[in-house]
């Protein structure tokens, strides 16, 4: 595998300051290539700088920064982490109702050999897949679908995985004639009464009430540089502050990290991702959710029906902050 | 061609700006004689508030404060608020144009409420009921974390009184004041719902102009049933977001209550002059009382 090429194609802006090393050790390679010099510890050492440099660049990310790896076409999918993840995962298409949206997939699947069902919104990897996914905002049926497959766990007992990757809920005509605002609202509440054990995790973007209308796990998770919001940045920043340029203000403001949200106490745990962000390496980062899941599985699996209601109502009924008296 | 059009549409978008202004001048009727907003009929106030605020004209339905809202329904002296007391927090520290703990005060001043939405228990036609009116003049009818937890609290009080629960809602969406926090007051109050249905009680959602965004897309459209009032303005994605998104003209009357009742969305549009009526006549079904 021409591992350095891809690396090379897939750095992030945040990455640029790491060109320049790439360079050198691409040199490098080649003098030794052509059999001039014996330079595998110059080679080792080289790659050590890139990792460490690597590293130093993904510790303090700014929010916004944060927002370009989580939205980054070379993020791995929901079908990447399901193909990672699961064994003998048969995709569930369409909502029988209206049609099927390929902006959100579902199926069944086994986890470390357990039937689970798992859905989540796709996004594409080239332009091209986005169109044909809508770049991962779902449609009404998309919400159908998902309660639909919810259900099918629910009647034979098996936990549910859900996978959040949205900019949000897609906005047109289609979408408010068949009850977009329904259609979420339904999974809302429908979402609360389930009786099995129930993991989401945002994987990439948190997007407002398209998130939310497959996000309300007995645990939910978040990926490092993943981000969760009511708003766009971008959104909150033309409307509040009246100027789209403003996003980082807003994505500051509006605290929309995996960490902030880890404060807030709207997620419960933040699963790292590899050096250098998910893409970089997409396997082991299916092999840190994999983990995080099991683990997370395990406690809910003992629960009954009543306790894993009472567990998520308690979850959701606590959130708010205001003053009283 | 296209320079017809582009005039076309800069002469639409100022009426529209016009439109705004006017509604948001006219809603509030404070001078004797009020213009009506849709057709442009001037109204004495007297004769509007007697219509309960609906031009005799042209039966553009204005909004109404929540004060307005419980005058017009409730029995007299019935209705008993509740929570009455909690108040917006600015947690985040939220500065946009206006620092958000200096916009609570200021909303509280303006509004002479402490949030966006009066809970209560209250009776109409002597059936008692938990009552929420949401309340535009308040941040835009917003819901952050006070409105979530009033709706919820209404909803739970309902379970232990046994009672039905009906909302009027009127609200520009999610907070952004309170970011993340007010998304989760969506599941909040919509698991709080599946609660009041778990215990088989009814939850009668009454939507009026406007209702959007993240209020749509939770407990208001939950309803058992849904009611609207005539030309209200219902949508998750308000029309702006959507020809924005869509690049495309929206169909004439999209997003209106007469549209959602077309689209199967609500069960019936009702003018205001009949809605208590109907309210009752709907709370009498699921009280099964016996006339
Ligand atoms: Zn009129």
């Amino acid at each position: 595998m021409s591992k350095d090429k891809k690396e090379k194609r897939n750095l992030l802006a945040i990455e640029k300051p790491l060109e320049d090393l790439y360079q050198k050790l691409e040199d490098l390679k080649k003098l030794a290539e052509a059999g001039k010099m014996e330079l595998t510890e110059e080679v080792r050492q080289m790659e050590k700088r890139i990792e460490a440099k690597r590293k130093d660049l993904f510790t303090n990310l700014t929010p916004i920064q944060t927002v370009q790896i989580a939205r980054h076409l070379y993020r791995p999918t929901t079908l990447d982490y399901i193909g990672y993840i699961f064994e003998d995962f048969v995709e569930l298409h369409g909502d029988r109702n209206f049609s099927d949206d390929p902006a959100l997939v579902s199926g069944l699947a086994k986890l470390a050999g357990r039937s689970v069902v798992v859905l989540g919104q796709q996004k594409g990897k080239s332009t091209k897949e986005n169109i044909a996914r809508n770049f991962g905002m779902a449609n009404p049926e998309g919400y159908r679908k998902a309660l639909r497959v919810m259900r099918i766990a629910e009647r034979y007992g098996r936990p549910i995985i859900s996978f959040i990757d949205t900019p949000g809920a897609y906005c047109g005509i289609g979408a408010e004639e068949r009850g977009q605002a329904e259609a979420i609202a339904k999974n809302l509440r429908e979402m609360a009464e389930l009786t099995v054990p129930f993991i989401s995790i945002v994987t990439g973007e948190g997007g407002s009430g398209g998130a939310l209308g497959i996000g309300m796990g007995n645990r939910v998770l978040m990926l490092e540089f993943a981000i969760y919001s009511v708003i766009s940045p971008e959104g909150c920043a033309s409307i509040l502050f009246r100027d789209a340029k403003r996003a980082n203000d807003a994505a500051v403001a509006m605290k929309i990290t995996a960490k902030d949200l880890l404060e807030l106490g709207i997620i419960d745990d933040i699963i790292k991702e590899p050096a250098g962000a998910a893409h970089n390496n997409p396997e082991q980062a299916a092999v840190n959710i994999k983990n995080a899941l099991i683990n997370n599985l395990e406690p809910l699996l003992t629960l009954s029906h009543r306790e894993l209601i009472a567990d998520r109502y308690n979850k959701f009924r606590k959130m708010g902050i205001f003053e009283e008296g | 061609m296209t320079s017809t059009l582009s005039i076309h549409n800069w002469f639409k978008k100022k009426q529209a700006e016009k439109e705004v202004l006017g509604r948001e001048r006219l809603d509030i009727p404070g001078g004797l004689w009020v213009k009506c907003y849709k057709c442009g009929q001037a109204l004495f106030s007297k004769d509007l508030e007697s219509n309960l605020k609906v031009c005799p004209k042209c039966n553009y339905h204005f909004k109404l404060t929540s004060t307005e809202r419980i005058a017009q329904l409730a029995d007299e002296k019935s209705f008993k608020e509740i929570n009455a007391n909690i108040r917006s927090k600015d947690f985040l520290g939220f500065n946009d144009a206006k620092p958000y703990a200096k916009r609570i005060k200021d909303s509280i001043t303006k509004a002479k409420l402490n949030d966006a939405i009066v809970t209560g228990l209250g009776k109409i036609c002597d059936l008692p009921c938990a009552l929420g009116i949401m309340d535009f003049s308040f941040m835009g009818g917003s819901m952050g974390s006070v409105v979530g937890e009033k709706v919820t609290r209404l909803i739970e009080e309902a379970i232990v009184k046994k009672c039905p629960v009906i909302i009027f809602s009127a609200s520009g969406g999610a907070r952004m004041q309170e970011g993340i926090m007010s998304l989760m007051q969506m599941a909040k109050t919509s698991a709080a719902l599946g609660r009041l249905r778990e215990n088989s009680l009814p939850f009668i959602s009454v939507l009026t102009d406007p209702t959007t965004g993240g209020t749509t897309a939770s407990f208001a459209m939950l309803g058992d049933i849904n009611l609207a009032e005539p030309g209200a303005l219902i949508c998750f994605a308000g029309p702006r977001v959507i020809e924005q998104t869509i690049r495309q003209k929206l169909p004439p009357g999209f997003q209106r209550a007469e549209y959602l009742l077309d689209h199967g969305m609500i069960d019936c549009v009702i003018n205001r002059k009949d809605l208590k009526e109907t309210l009752v006549k709907i709370l009498r079904w699921f009280n099964n009382v016996q006339r």
